[in-house]
């Protein structure tokens, strides 16, 4: 058994408590031990992601308990992915906030932030349904804290709106885990894979219903139209390193739809067969253009990036959406993509607006911002991304996801929504940078301290944007092989069960 | 029996959701609790209900299945720790912004209340 699997989860875990315990008054200590840990994650991260590659699924069962009777973390391709998109991601939008000091707005930052790991990394990692709940709610209660970090009335108002809606989804999680478990008698999910297909003809209904239950469900984490209401709110107030790293939130969604509806829902599920496709491209598509609306329609920057991150959710899940090996590759590369720019676009976003004086982020003709040409050359390379032009990664990804959609009886319809929304955010993200930095009049706004911490943490996503377009062939290669083991699941149930566990499906 | 129980389920759902659909906060709140007691109700009821048995297998007894409860155990822990949260972020948002609506301000009347008042953008959210 590989204990390295379970580092990721326990790392953040350990440092979490001991942060407050022991630090709680020192807040070099805490940034120290912080950083610190993020970096061993990465080390973490990247170990488990050259294991991954070279091996069939690997389990640790937690106490040794065989699964199904235990709770399992399975390490596979796509979880190895996503633990090193958290970690690397997390130490950008660490790094800004300690060196923009968004750390000392608040108390117990630092705590939060690893506890935050801790419910990401472990809802990537773990392959029980229910344990996936619990690691929900960790990530959720330390996001809770993150939101609302350094305070004040709007602050806490989307705070608590995005808290009742978060509460609501978790209420549905259990509704969806109990008429799941009520019909199958397991929660693990590669037993839930080979029990799926043998439900008793009458209760095939009920697992439906509890399937369809959880797609609700990881659709208000993914930010899916129409249950996406939340994102501009809790994304727009977040402190911006919080709202980076968040970049992370809507893709445990994804990742979580792309799971479930490939292991259990999938080929071999009988009845209940691909039961998200019905559902899921349509939904995927409203949610591009919804979110391409939003970026024309906005009246300030940071909403404007929100609603660019509800649209590049809406191309990732057309990807998931349209379920086949190829697509999904797609999905995930600019799942990548989409993770990055919306985190680089959110610090950016915070920079600039921090640098117009009275007028913030409202797209309204000002004073230029003080070390404008910085800054209108960062917002051009963010919205370049976000928009998907060459030549940067999100190019590529559209381009993926479009030879993705061939061959279908609504390829049409797919290519016209995602070419159509692409010019529409260009010209969204045109109109504000030339609001933001030409029409500007009059004195500039008095000149600050030259940013480099965040400017370097904000660099440093773009430049992950630059190699994921460089080195865009292996990564393409690795991911061939993560949708092929996701579309394959037997590796997985043999690598969880045992080998004689599919001889019963 | 079981007609009860889904019944109970069933109402305690439907007035959590008209709770949680209020535009204030004490009713969200209350809802929110309504209806996490209904899903730890429907978890509880989900290893079917049996009366007088035990939780372990001995034999060919009929038993009753112990994992729904432990499930509860786990459901009811997190929703008492978030019900503590959601109402102290209600008071600490009620003081701050002097009101309880759960509403936010959209952006288009942020603007508007920044123009005619010349207030902050914060201000303005209030």
């Amino acid at each position: 058994m590989n204990h390295w699997i379970i580092a990721p989860v326990i790392l953040p875990a350990l440092i979490a408590p001991l942060i407050v315990l022991a630090m709680r008054h020192d807040l070099g200590l805490q940034r120290i031990f912080s950083l610190a840990a993020t970096l061993a994650l990465a080390a973490v991260a990247v170990a488990l992601m050259l294991s991954a590659a070279s091996n069939p699924p690997q389990v640790y069962q937690l106490g040794n308990w065989p699964a199904p009777f235990g709770i399992v973390l399975v390490l596979d391709r796509l979880s190895a992915l996503m633990v090193l998109m958290t970690a690397l991601l997390a130490l950008a939008a660490l790094f800004y906030a300690v060196t923009s000091g968004w750390d000392a707005r608040g108390r117990h930052f630092h705590a939060l932030f690893q506890f935050q790991l801790m419910g990401v990394c472990g809802a990537f990692l773990t392959g029980d349904v229910f344990n996936l709940f619990v690691f929900f709610e960790v990530l959720l209660i330390a996001s809770y804290g993150l939101m609302l970090h350094g305070g004040g009335a709007a602050r806490l108002k989307a705070g608590m709106q995005y808290v009742v809606i978060n509460l609501a989804g978790s209420t549905l999680f259990l509704f969806a885990v109990g008429a799941i478990y009520a019909v199958t008698g397991t929660l693990n999910m590669a037993d839930l894979a080979v029990k799926a297909p043998l439900v008793a003809p009458a209760d095939a209904a009920l697992l439906r219903v509890g399937g369809l239950l959880l797609l609700l469900v990881f659709a208000v984490k993914a930010a899916l139209v129409p249950l996406h209401f939340w994102l501009p709110g809790a994304y727009g107030q977040a402190p911006a390193p919080v709202a980076a790293l968040f970049a992370i939130m809507t893709k445990v969604g994804a990742y979580s739809i792309l799971r479930v509806y490939t292991l259990i829902f999938g080929a071999g599920a009988g009845d209940a067969a691909w039961l998200a496709q019905d559902w899921l491209l349509p939904a995927a598509l409203l949610t591009l253009a919804l979110g391409t609306a939003g970026v024309l329609g906005a009246r300030s920057l940071t909403p404007l990036v929100c609603f660019s991150v509800i649209a590049s959710m809406g191309t990732v899940l057309i990807g998931v959406g349209l379920f086949t090996q190829t697509a999904t590759v797609a999905a995930l590369y600019y799942m990548i993509h989409s993770t990055f720019a919306a985190a680089a676009l959110f610090l950016i976003a915070e920079l600039v607006c921090a640098r117009r004086g009275a007028a913030a982020g409202r797209l309204t003709t000002a004073a230029p911002p003080a070390q404008g040409d910085l800054m209108a050359g960062l917002f051009f390379l963010g919205a370049i991304a976000m928009a998907g032009m060459p030549p940067l990664s999100g190019f590529l990804g559209k381009l993926m996801v479009l030879a993705g959609a061939q061959g279908r009886p609504d390829t049409a319809l797919v290519w016209a929504v995602i070419l159509v929304t692409s010019l529409l955010t260009i010209i969204g993200f045109a109109r504000a940078g030339s609001v933001l930095f030409w029409k500007s009049a009059g004195e500039a706004a008095a000149p600050q301290a030259w940013p480099a911490g965040p400017v370097v943490a904000a660099s440093a996503m773009l430049a992950a944007l630059a190699a994921l377009t460089v080195f865009a062939g292996p990564v393409e290669r690795y991911l061939d092989a993560t949708a092929a083991q996701l579309y394959a699941p037997s590796a997985y149930i043999e690598a969880v069960l045992g080998e004689t566990a599919l001889a019963a499906r | 029996m079981e007609f009860l129980v889904a019944s109970g389920v069933g109402v305690m759902t439907a007035a959590g959701l008209y709770l949680m659909l209020r535009g204030r906060t004490f009713p969200v709140v209350l809802g929110l609790a309504m209806i996490s007691y209904a899903v730890n109700v429907f978890l509880f009821a989900t290893g079917r209900l049996t009366i007088d048995r035990p939780p372990v297998l001995n034999g060919a007894e009929a038993y009753t299945d112990p994992l729904p409860q432990a499930l509860v155990l786990t459901a009811i822990v997190i929703s008492f720790g978030m019900s503590a949260l959601v109402v102290v972020l209600a008071l600490r948002s009620y003081l701050e912004s002097g009101g309880d609506e759960i509403d936010v301000i959209g952006e288009a009347e942020v603007a508007r209340r920044i123009e005619r008042d010349g207030v902050s953008d914060g201000e303005a959210r209030r």
